[in-house]
């Protein structure tokens, strides 16, 4: 008997491991004194340009966690799977880092569109997502803590700076043709509305994830410019695109000093594939930059550029995300003294770690959390200096302000009223949005 | 030691001083003070002293102005003296600002960078242009002109006139009465010599000129916003003209990365009808190869770089070409007849490549660089034209052209096409056809690669570039004609064109969806393409 059930035990073990060989780094052979951390991030298809980094930043953390005593007296223990850029993958794997590995909290996804796919195994599964990049906002979910930017610690800045201290008066709103870029750009063109732009002054234009071919955009940008106004350039173009867009900009000679482009999916990791000098003074709105002047800046991009053992690697805004989140878990599984999920998400509320660029970031109720926002020229060197920063610290906020259906809800997922769409209006939970 | 340095500076600047005529050295060091202001604060304070610096009217401050513009001007932290400084080693090597005499070194954390903004940019550019307006080199002037006319700065009407008096090339004579122009219609000078200016403006015709018009057309009024109407009209119409031409050009150019990205396709899948998924990654491992040969030329011999894509062409064409042989032999040679088969297998082989590239290269984009003669932008007319995308044309044509020679009047271009056209007696006739098979296909994966040399110049390279083509090229192909080169010419052209004539109206999104409907419904009209092959192949 009780051999039979070991020899069982065995084989269910063996099929498991060969089932997950290809992708779990870290074994199937489980033991019982870890904590497991679930990575579900890209590593192949389109996303894994900017997910693969994300993933070796997360297992950097948890090593040096681990160095530093671990968790609760136990090793963390990380558990990578690859969704493949694949969408419907994602709520997949998810459901098998939940289910099959017993993962208590998942740091991963990027585009909007894989969070979205994940959303209902987390709420099904009642578990914890931590989503470390800038997205379009409109969302509050218990179970998800969005520790990147929300529009109004991004774009709003960002747009602001450009009207401010540039004096721009016509505004290109270019986007990739996916759910952030039109939902931001919403948002962005209700605000420009909203300070007077007219009609007339904002063109929006949208192009094909991967567009290669940026000769009649950019031109018609320099056509948009020349109107005797200040114009310039809200960039959401998102990913590979980004490269030819920035080359086509260098070529034509569009000169920063002429028509500005600011760029919120512009890191250092995506300049890295391109000869800056052109550039020089085009703009990004982050919450990070690499160039950040600080000493937990200065040791966090030792300790990574060590880790993966290239003394040139960058580092980017997801990553501090990632940082941020991470160090945010850590503190409130060891305020609630368990990695129950009910219990860390009542606990890590109101819970404040230091970020990298100098100050403290705290979760708020409605999962978002506090940032300062930056923005940067770019470099010759590929990096990108501070022109201008934020006083303090900027809430985030989950429902936009500029929004019809969107203005009068609230997030707030603290009892008594744990709701993620409170609507003031009706005083119901359940407005609209998801 | 800072003290010993800044004797030895100071003993170094008295030399030079001493050296050079009398009167510089009084008034460089009467700048001095002024120049090491620069280092004071903020943007707004840095501006102001950039007022001042230009408000001496020395042309003698213009190498730190420029050098503060280009963020090349740091300061000292031990003395806040400022200095002109560039990379050297692992410091800086320092260089006077005022008499451009080298100053020594400073280590990284010595000194910093004096910042500047977009604002301060833009402010240093009209202010060298006030400065450099009588600089001896005409090009010198030119560029000071032109930054007067970006500016519209009034206070340069003085400073243009006595320059234009003084002007002896009729190039920049031109740029500087326009640039006159431009800030006379900024000034409030009288209404007779703002209409001179909108006619000035209205000769120059470009959208430069355009913007500044519609600039007076809302602000003035009377006779000089009528001038203004009627001279943005006229310039409106032959711009529109130039629009026309330029989205030609713009077809062509897309047209000619397509017909690159498939004809190594039409090809492998044209002649030899292998549905052939891995076409991308051929032409994504012809970029790697120019990434690795600039890696080289950087690290071992920097004189090359302009010359790295010649380098990069026969290897680039040699790796993908011995890769595809590779896939034919192994493959591709056990599934011919088998098209479904095929396209799986090759599909698979297609992913092993990218995650193969991913493994050793890394998912990051690799920075593949443009030689000075692939940079920059010239102008015809009204049209703007940049190098990269004219040599990417003339090199289409060229690898058009060469393969056309290699298939029509080289003995393997005979055995090729006999083993298209019929197989079967074609190996009567002793042709080997294995080896014919495994030839034409490293023949066309090799282009692929040839082609991926050009791409890496517009397109980023990484492990994803193929994907981006694949579809287009199979597009093109099929479009074209299945087995005809000249169909996949014209088929590429066709596509680049009627893709950038439905850009502007229907948006690149829907551009495209247009051009995948018009092709499928032309296929229903004339399954074989533009340019049928006729014959017995196609029966077969």
């Amino acid at each position: 008997m009780h051999k039979g059930n070991s020899m069982k035990k065995t084989f269910t073990k063996l099929a498991l491991a060969g089932l997950m060989a290809s992708t779990i780094i870290g074994g199937a052979a489980a033991q019982e004194d870890t904590i497991k951390v679930g990575i579900l991030h890209s590593l192949s298809g389109t996303m894994a340009i900017s997910e693969t980094t994300l993933k070796d930043a997360m297992l950097m953390l948890i090593e040096e966690q681990n160095k530093k005593g671990g968790l609760l007296g136990k090793k963390l223990e990380a558990v990578v799977v690859d969704p493949a850029s694949d969408w419907p993958l994602f709520a997949e794997k998810a459901r098998e880092l939940i289910e099959v590995n017993g993962v208590d909290a998942v740091f991963g996804c990027w585009t909007s569109v894989s969070r979205k796919s994940v959303l209902p195994v987390f709420e099904e599964l009642n578990s914890i997502l931590f989503y470390p990049v800038q997205y379009e906002g409109e969302e509050s979910q218990r179970n998800v803590f969005y520790t990147g930017a929300a529009p109004n610690q991004q774009a709003i800045p960002a747009v602001d700076y450009l009207m401010n201290e540039e004096g721009v008066e016509r505004w290109v709103l270019a986007g990739t043709d996916y759910v952030y870029p039109r939902t931001t750009n919403k948002i962005l063109e209700a605000y420009l509305k909203s300070k007077g732009v007219a009609e007339e002054d904002i063109m929006i234009n949208y192009t094909p994830f991967g567009h290669s071919d940026w000769q009649t955009i950019v031109s018609d940008i320099k056509t948009f410019g020349s109107a005797g106004k200040k114009t310039a350039v809200v960039s959401t173009i998102n990913g590979d695109a980004n490269v030819p867009f920035y080359k086509e900009l260098g070529n034509a000679g569009i000169k920063a000093e002429d028509i500005p482009v600011v760029a919120f999916s512009v890191g250092e990791e995506e300049l890295a594939g391109l000869d800056t000098a052109p550039l020089v003074g085009h703009l990004a709105a982050w919450n990070y930059f690499q160039s950040a002047d600080t000493d937990a800046n200065a040791e966090f991009i030792e300790t990574w550029q060590a880790y993966v053992g290239d003394d040139n690697r960058v580092t980017n805004d997801p990553m501090e995300a990632h940082f941020i989140g991470f160090n945010m878990w850590v503190e409130a599984v060891e305020k609630a003294g368990t990695t129950d999920p009910d219990a860390v998400i009542d606990a890590i509320v109101g819970v404040s770690v230091p970020n990298l660029t100098g100050g403290y970031s705290a979760m708020m109720p409605n999962h978002h959390i506090t940032k300062p926002v930056l923005i940067g020229e770019i470099q010759d060197d590929g990096q990108f200096e501070t022109v201008w920063e934020t006083s303090g610290l900027v809430v985030g906020d989950a429902w936009s302000d500029y929004l019809d259906g969107s203005k009068d809800l609230i997030s707030d997922w603290r009892a008594p009223l744990s709701c993620g769409n409170f609507n003031t209006v009706t005083g119901k939970c359940g407005g609209s949005g998801s | 030691m800072s003290l010993l340095k800044s004797f030895l500076l100071f003993i170094g600047l008295m030399a030079c001083a001493v050296s050079g005529p009398s009167f510089a050295q009084s008034d460089a060091e009467a700048l001095r003070p002024l120049i090491n202001d620069l280092a004071k604060g903020k943007y707004a304070e840095t501006e102001k002293q950039i007022g001042e610096l230009v408000a001496t009217g020395d042309p003698a401050v213009a190498p730190a102005l420029e050098a503060l513009g280009e963020g090349d001007l740091y300061f000292r932290k031990s003395d806040r003296m400022v200095f002109i400084a560039h990379k050297a080693g692992k410091g800086y090597a320092l260089t006077d600002p005022l008499t451009l005499e080298p100053a020594g070194e400073a280590g990284r954390r010595e000194v910093t960078k004096i910042k500047v903004n977009n604002k301060l940019r833009r402010v240093l550019r009209s202010a060298l242009g006030s400065l450099t307006l009588m600089a001896a080199d005409p090009q010198v002037r030119q560029a000071a002109a032109q930054a007067i006319f970006k500016a519209q700065d009034p206070e340069g009407i003085d400073a243009l006139n006595a320059a234009l008096a003084a002007e002896t090339d009729d190039g920049v004579r031109k740029v500087m009465e326009e640039a006159r122009a431009a800030a006379v219609l900024n000034s409030d000078l009288d209404d007779a010599q703002k209409l001179e200016a909108v006619r000035t403006l209205s000769d120059m015709g470009n959208r430069d000129a355009l913007s500044l018009l519609i600039g007076v057309q809302s602000s003035a009024d009377g006779a000089v916003r009528d001038a203004a109407t009627q001279a943005i009209t006229k310039i409106r119409k032959s711009i529109a003209a130039w629009d026309a031409a330029q989205n030609i050009w713009y077809g062509l150019s897309l047209g000619s990365v397509l017909l690159l990205a498939a004809i190594g396709l039409a090809i492998t899948f044209g002649v030899m009808g292998v549905i052939n998924m891995a076409h991308g990654e051929m032409v994504m491992i012809g970029a790697y190869v120019t990434f690795v040969v600039q890696e080289l030329i950087r690290t071992s011999a920097p004189g090359l770089f302009d010359y790295s894509l010649f380098i990069a062409l026969p290897l680039a064409f040699l790796a993908s070409g011995l890769i595809g042989v590779a896939i034919e032999r192994g493959v591709i040679r056990w599934l011919y007849g088998r098209p479904l088969e095929t396209l799986l297998a090759t599909w698979g082989i297609s992913l092993i490549l990218q995650q193969a590239v991913r493994s050793i290269f890394g998912p990051t984009n690799r920075e593949v660089g443009n030689p000075e003669w692939m940079s920059g932008a010239f102008e015809i007319g009204q049209m703007t034209i940049t190098y990269n995308r004219m040599w990417i044309i003339v090199f289409a044509m060229l690898v058009f052209t060469g393969l056309m020679l290699v298939l029509k009047k080289t003995p393997f271009g005979l055995y090729t096409r006999a083993v298209t056209q019929n197989r079967r007696m074609a190996a009567s006739m002793g042709i080997r056809t294995p080896w014919v098979d495994a030839m034409t296909f490293g023949l066309g994966s090799g282009i692929a690669g040839i082609a991926g040399v050009a791409l890496s110049q517009i397109d980023n390279v990484s492990p994803n570039l193929g994907q981006g083509y694949i579809i287009d090229s199979f597009m093109v192909v099929v479009f074209g004609g299945v087995g005809n080169l000249w169909g996949t010419l014209v088929g590429a052209m066709t596509l680049g064109i009627v893709n950038k004539f439905l850009e502007p109206y229907a948006g690149a999104v829907l551009g495209k969806i247009f051009v995948l409907v018009i092709i499928i419904l032309f296929i229903q009209k004339r399954p074989r393409g533009l340019f049928a092959l006729k014959g017995r192949a196609v029966e077969a």
